[in-house]
């Protein structure tokens, strides 16, 4: 080897060597491993674990009712969940790129939440949701707050939807408001001379040119609220009754708490599956919606 | 889009509006702080209230308990080592990869980019074995490799674009007199980088100090416990007690707040540029 050719050689190895070898380890390797452990009985223990074909997988399809009631959670969560950070998102950015004088602060508060880990979160908002709610139903008598938050199946679905939409309205707010300060403005105050009327101008033209926008946010809320873990947990534990347990957290349970990682991984497998197949679908059919000013 | 900059009545009702909803927003943060300074009992009968005396004891009950000071230093210690190790190692291999795109390179930015669609959940299982196996478990340095692993996609995808922007003619010039590649990198590309590198210092920081999961599979001794595996290991164990739960979760949630206050301009900035890239 000659001199020129080595040192590229050592160049390669000095700067793209030590991310490659951490992501190698960390990502590449249990992703593999995973695959092969999804068709295998292990107990995470145990250095042998033992090959049962598809068994894993035909046993969540068919009889695990526990995965199916996570997986139908997870879905009625992330299209509401989705839906209504956006829309809610959106609103906000839509109102804070007016001329308030307190936009700043504004823009500061409702970010706020989004510091906060989900985790923290959650407990945050227990106790709000059992002594704040309650406290307030006392003293205003408004029936929303005198529900048995939290505390029945569909109370504690929409507590969590009101949390996710919390914490995420903020990030996707500044997202909004970046795209919307880009609408160039000389076709605003065209279309308002030309007598358009403020809903016009909203759907004919802020809507198609922040398109990359919506992109980005739909796909960043679609896998915030698939891979949620940390508010699930913190928030309600998965209950009542199992009733709130997202995919995530049925994942762990499978594994850390039952100690059954070869069931663990194939659901790991299948979860992956389905993250990667939506938001890549999702990308590809906002993006064919996208124009250019 | 900042439209018409005439200061109309209709932009008042809005701001008026806005406010309000704004004041809701915060609705949570006044129960929390209200709370964490009431006695037990005060809670109980009416967590809606202002405090009629402030039990300020609760926080000093509260940090020794969680062992605040040790969460904080193992937080701090984990957040700082992986942001400035992460931000290094990545925007060395994208500045190598955007310059000598060879097929090996190329194929390996894909690899990295396809992997930002992998969910942590999918590969955690088969990880807790590698990272034991490498005799890596409660260790910081062990959950710091972690980091670095997880976090080299999205820094790496981050500085990649970024650098395919930066003018290869003053690269070519600096190397004309006689400056030698790592010069080039670290005297001429690594501070045109600075803006990105906030970027991605930022993102970093908030995704790894409110992480819980994969601390929580990694570190299993008390005294390694990071926030929020001290918080939940607190609630574990004092269930309902509001007393001293309400000031712990202040406490953990203070450090992050000021951060974010001190540095709110660079984080909303941050957060545009990375979604743009995103």
């Amino acid at each position: 080897m000659n001199r020129a050719k080595s040192s590229q050689w050592l160049q390669q190895w000095i700067f793209v060597g030590p991310s490659t070898l951490f992501f190698v380890i960390i990502i590449v390797i249990p992703f593999m491993l995973g695959m092969y452990y999804s068709f295998t009985e292990w107990n995470g223990v145990a250095n042998q674990a033992k090959w049962v074909g598809l068994d894993n997988f035909s046993h969540i399809l068919l009889d695990d009712d526990k995965f199916r009631t996570a997986f139908w959670f997870t879905v009625r969560f992330t299209v509401i969940g989705v839906v209504a950070a956006n829309m809610i998102g959106f609103l906000l950015a839509y109102f804070l790129t007016k001329p308030l004088k307190t936009k700043n602060m504004l823009r500061t508060i409702f970010f706020m939440p989004n510091v906060i880990g989900g985790l923290l979160l959650g407990f945050i908002w227990q106790f709000i949701f059992v002594k704040g709610f309650a406290a307030i139903g006392e003293s205003t008598d408004l029936s929303f707050f005198n529900l048995p938050w939290l505390g029945d199946e569909i109370t504690a679905f929409w507590g969590i939807v009101i949390v996710f939409i919390w914490q995420t309205a903020g990030y996707l707010m500044v997202i909004y408001i970046s795209s919307l300060t880009n609408v160039p403005r000389d076709m605003l105050e065209a279309a308002e001379i030309d007598g358009a009327s403020r809903m016009q101008i909203l759907r004919s033209i802020i809507l198609p040119l922040i398109m990359p926008a919506v992109t980005v946010c739909l796909f960043l809320a679609i896998s915030w609220s698939f891979k949620m873990f940390d508010l699930n947990l913190s928030l309600t534990k998965g209950g009542p009754f199992g009733s709130t347990e997202s995919v995530a957290l049925n994942i762990y349970n499978e594994a850390f708490v039952n100690n059954r990682y070869g069931l663990g991984t194939a659901k790991a497998l299948i979860f992956f599956i389905i993250v990667a197949l939506v938001t890549s679908l999702q990308v590809r059919l906002t993006k064919s919606r996208e124009v250019e000013a | 889009m900042e439209t018409s900059k005439r200061y109309r009545a209709g932009t008042w009702v809005t701001e008026l509006v806005m406010i309000l909803v704004a004041l809701i927003f915060l609705v949570p943060f006044y129960f929390l702080f209200v709370n964490s300074v009431k006695s037990f009992g005060d809670l109980l009968t009416d967590s809606a209230a202002w405090p009629q005396t402030f039990v300020w004891s609760n926080y000093a009950r509260a940090w020794s308990i969680t062992r605040f000071p040790e969460a904080l230093w193992n937080s701090l210690v984990v957040t700082v080592i992986s942001n400035l190790s992460l931000a290094l190692i990545s925007s060395m291999a994208a500045y190598r990869m955007v310059r000598h795109p060879t097929r090996y390179n190329r194929v390996l930015f894909t690899l990295f980019v396809a992997a930002m669609v992998i969910p942590f959940q999918s590969v955690m299982i088969p990880l807790v074995k590698v990272v034991s196996t490498l005799d890596l478990m409660n260790s910081i340095g062990g959950l710091v490799i972690c980091y670095l692993g997880f976090g080299a996609p999205m820094s790496i995808f981050l500085f990649h674009g970024f650098v395919k922007g930066v003018p290869v003619e003053v690269e070519e010039a600096a190397t004309v007199d006689g400056c030698t590649p790592y010069g080039v990198f670290f005297r001429i590309v690594y501070p045109l980088m600075l803006p990105m590198m906030v970027t991605v210092i930022i993102l970093n920081t908030l995704w790894i100090w409110n992480d819980y999961l994969l601390p929580s599979l990694v570190l299993q001794k008390a005294e390694l416990r990071t926030i929020p595996i001290a918080t939940y290991a607190f609630f574990g164990q004092y269930t309902k007690q509001w007393d001293l739960a309400l000031p712990a979760l202040v406490l953990g949630i203070l450090p992050v707040i000021v951060f974010f206050l001190a540095m709110q301009k660079y984080i909303i900035q941050g957060i545009m540029a990375g979604s743009v890239k995103g």
